[in-house]
């Protein structure tokens, strides 16, 4: 146990490292700088703004400064907008994405293992395949296109939910629909599979056998064990709602951090598309990193071992 | 009645027609198609890819208009006779513009599926057919590439070389050929225990040919199957890259592109989004249903 967890935070530094040093060379070898646009710059501003930002310091200083500011947990200014940092940027506009993540994960472990039991309690029957349908679906809608016809439907046409913007409860519903479809089917579709194959299983006979009521067979027996895929699949789902993101914040008008990092992709602000790759990589591999720990606690058969896989 | 040897005719014991009784020979191919035809679903994916990529090939031609070909006066049509799906803000055809982007969407599945193929069945064979320690530091490489977020990467790639179809398949090709290695080097982990490799390399076959010509067609199945189902999530990534600005350059118009577009003219004009919605959808469903048609088929504990 001890050995594998320090090898994964061994593996987890070394692909942070890369993800910086591969950052740290996109951003350097980027033709033209982060100053070149369509306007020229008068040679004496490109200099002084060069200055300011250290660009004109050797290549090997200026990344090993850049790997001890983010040691330090600075992510560097944004070339953009003068008074901002990405820290300041990240630390104003992650809460709200983390906010409406949450929200979808939530939706989507609830609404998903509730459909995929269902559908597993009643197989090939009409609540089965209208679940089942439903999932195959949302599979295979882009999560943009999804957002425009959300909106389209139940906001411009039936008038029901207000179609952009944020702060309110009825804001939220349409964006979290629309990035929880996804996780959603695919958490119905895992739990009715893997419901379908504990239910079939000797111990449930015996629990039946001895008299307990199917309530109490499904909810403490068979429920119990059936969620374990769902547990693992906990760290990808973090993983899709983040990227998914990007698309619902910018569409629904969200001021989270996934519609400013899409931003600055299209405004080319290079430190702060950096500084947020960088932010987001080490939450994620922090996050499945405790998913993973959390799921070994859970169920105990999971021994976390060195064991090489086939 | 007396009973005479005469009377009795000893039946004639006859291997090969007992043979015949049985199912006819089937190759492992063969077998496989067999089992995928009783499948509804995979067929009928296969027939919808088959009749996408024939409107791919003629659709553009069919309208009469250019893919590119601006029409001022006639901008935000709604389907009608002469623009059967209206058109866009251009004034452009949308129902040549859909099949122009067929072509593109399918193209950048089928290529990056196929740039993945080839590195990771070279990365994954040589991993796992030299094992040992070069095992262990290829696959810890991949490990590592593989704790990072595959998206954010790809964006940064296309951010660095720019939009354009070129980037779309290195990008792609870069991200998505580890999972495919993966599993190229699990099956040829246990395949090269068997006695035909060494056979084969006791009649001196050397390692390339060992791992191209016997290890590598073994491995077909998971490998066409790991394809089937790249192809879908590469279109899907090409939407999402499209909608950040980041797709093919115009007036090239992939479905990811078109749908972004249409997009943007929603509340008025809701056909631009959704007919490559509809596309898009229905390439997806029909590639899954192949997929996991195939993984049914290829999966020998299936087999009746």
């Amino acid at each position: 146990m001890i050995r594998y967890l320090l090898r994964r935070l061994f593996t987890m530094t070394v692909a942070l490292w890369l993800i910086i040093t591969i950052t740290f060379a996109i951003a350097h070898s980027i033709p033209g700088g982060p100053f070149a646009s369509e306007k020229k710059l008068p040679e004496a501003v490109k200099k002084n703004l060069e200055e300011r930002y250290h660009l004109n310091d050797p290549l090997w200083k200026q990344y090993t400064d850049y790997l001890k500011n983010i040691l330090h947990g600075d992510l560097g200014p944004s070339f953009k907008y003068e008074h901002q940092t990405v820290n300041s940027i990240i630390k104003s506009n992650f809460p709200v994405s983390a906010t409406l993540g949450s929200l979808s994960i939530c939706f989507s472990l609830v609404v998903g293992m509730l459909a995929g039991v269902i559908s597993a309690l009643r197989q090939n029957r009409w609540q089965d395949y209208l679940a089942m349908v439903l999932a195959t679906l949302s599979f295979s809608v882009p999560s943009f296109i999804l957002s425009g016809l959300l909106m389209y439907v139940f906001a411009y046409q039936l008038g029901w939910l207000p179609p952009a913007m944020w702060g309110t409860w009825q804001q939220a519903i349409l964006p979290t629909l629309a990035l929880s479809a996804l996780p959603t089917a695919f958490i119905a579709r895992l739990m009715r599979s893997s419901m379908l194959e504990v239910l079939q299983q000797d111990y449930l006979k015996t629990a039946k056998a001895k008299g307990l009521s199917e309530y109490a067979v499904i909810i403490r027996h068979a429920i119990r064990n059936a969620i374990l895929p769902v547990v693992t699949y906990i760290g990808p789902l973090i993983a899709t709602v983040l990227t998914g993101s990007f698309v619902v914040e910018s569409i629904f008008a969200v001021p989270g951090l996934g519609r400013w990092f899409v931003q600055s992709v299209s405004n080319r602000d290079y430190t702060v598309i950096l500084g947020v790759t960088v932010f987001y990589s080490a939450f994620l591999m922090l996050m499945n990193f405790l998913v993973d720990i959390a799921y070994s606690w859970i169920d105990p058969r999971i021994k976390l071992t060195d064991s090489k896989e086939v | 009645m007396q009973l005479s040897p005469q009377m009795f005719e000893p039946l004639q014991h006859d291997g090969t027609a007992a043979e015949e009784l049985g199912r006819p020979a089937l190759g492992y191919w063969q077998d496989v198609w067999h089992r995928l035809k009783q499948n509804k679903l995979a067929m009928a994916g296969l027939i919808t890819i088959f009749l996408l990529a024939v409107m791919a090939t003629i659709g553009p031609y069919l309208s009469g208009y250019s893919y590119d070909a601006q029409d001022l006066t006639r901008v935000n049509q709604a389907p009608n006779a002469a623009h059967w799906f209206g058109t866009d803000s251009l004034g452009r055809d949308l129902f040549t513009r859909v099949w122009y982007g067929a072509r593109i969407s399918l193209g950048i599945g089928i290529m990056t599926s196929v740039i993945c193929l080839v590195v990771g069945v070279i990365y994954g064979g040589i991993s796992g057919y030299l094992g040992g320690r070069v095992d262990e530091v290829m696959m810890r490489i991949v490990e590592i590439l593989y704790s990072i977020p595959f998206l954010l990467y790809v964006i940064l790639l296309m951010v660095y070389m720019g939009p354009g179809l070129g980037s779309i398949f290195t990008a792609l090709g870069l991200v998505y050929w580890l999972n495919l290695a993966r599993i190229v080097r699990g099956q040829v982990l246990v395949l090269k225990e068997q006695e035909y490799v060494l056979a084969a390399r006791l009649l001196g076959a050397s390692t390339m040919r060992i791992l191209l010509r016997h290890l590598i067609p073994n491995t077909m199945g998971p490998i066409i199957v790991t394809m089937t189902l790249l192809i879908p999530e590469a279109i899907f990534t090409e939407a999402f890259l499209s909608f950040l600005g980041l797709g093919v350059s115009a007036p090239a118009a992939s479905w990811g592109v078109l749908a972004s577009d249409g997009l943007q003219g929603l509340r008025s004009y809701p056909w631009q989004l959704l007919f490559p919605a509809v596309f898009i959808s229905i390439t997806m469903l029909a590639f899954n249903f192949v997929g996991d048609g195939l993984r049914d088929a290829l999966d020998p504990r299936m087999r009746k």
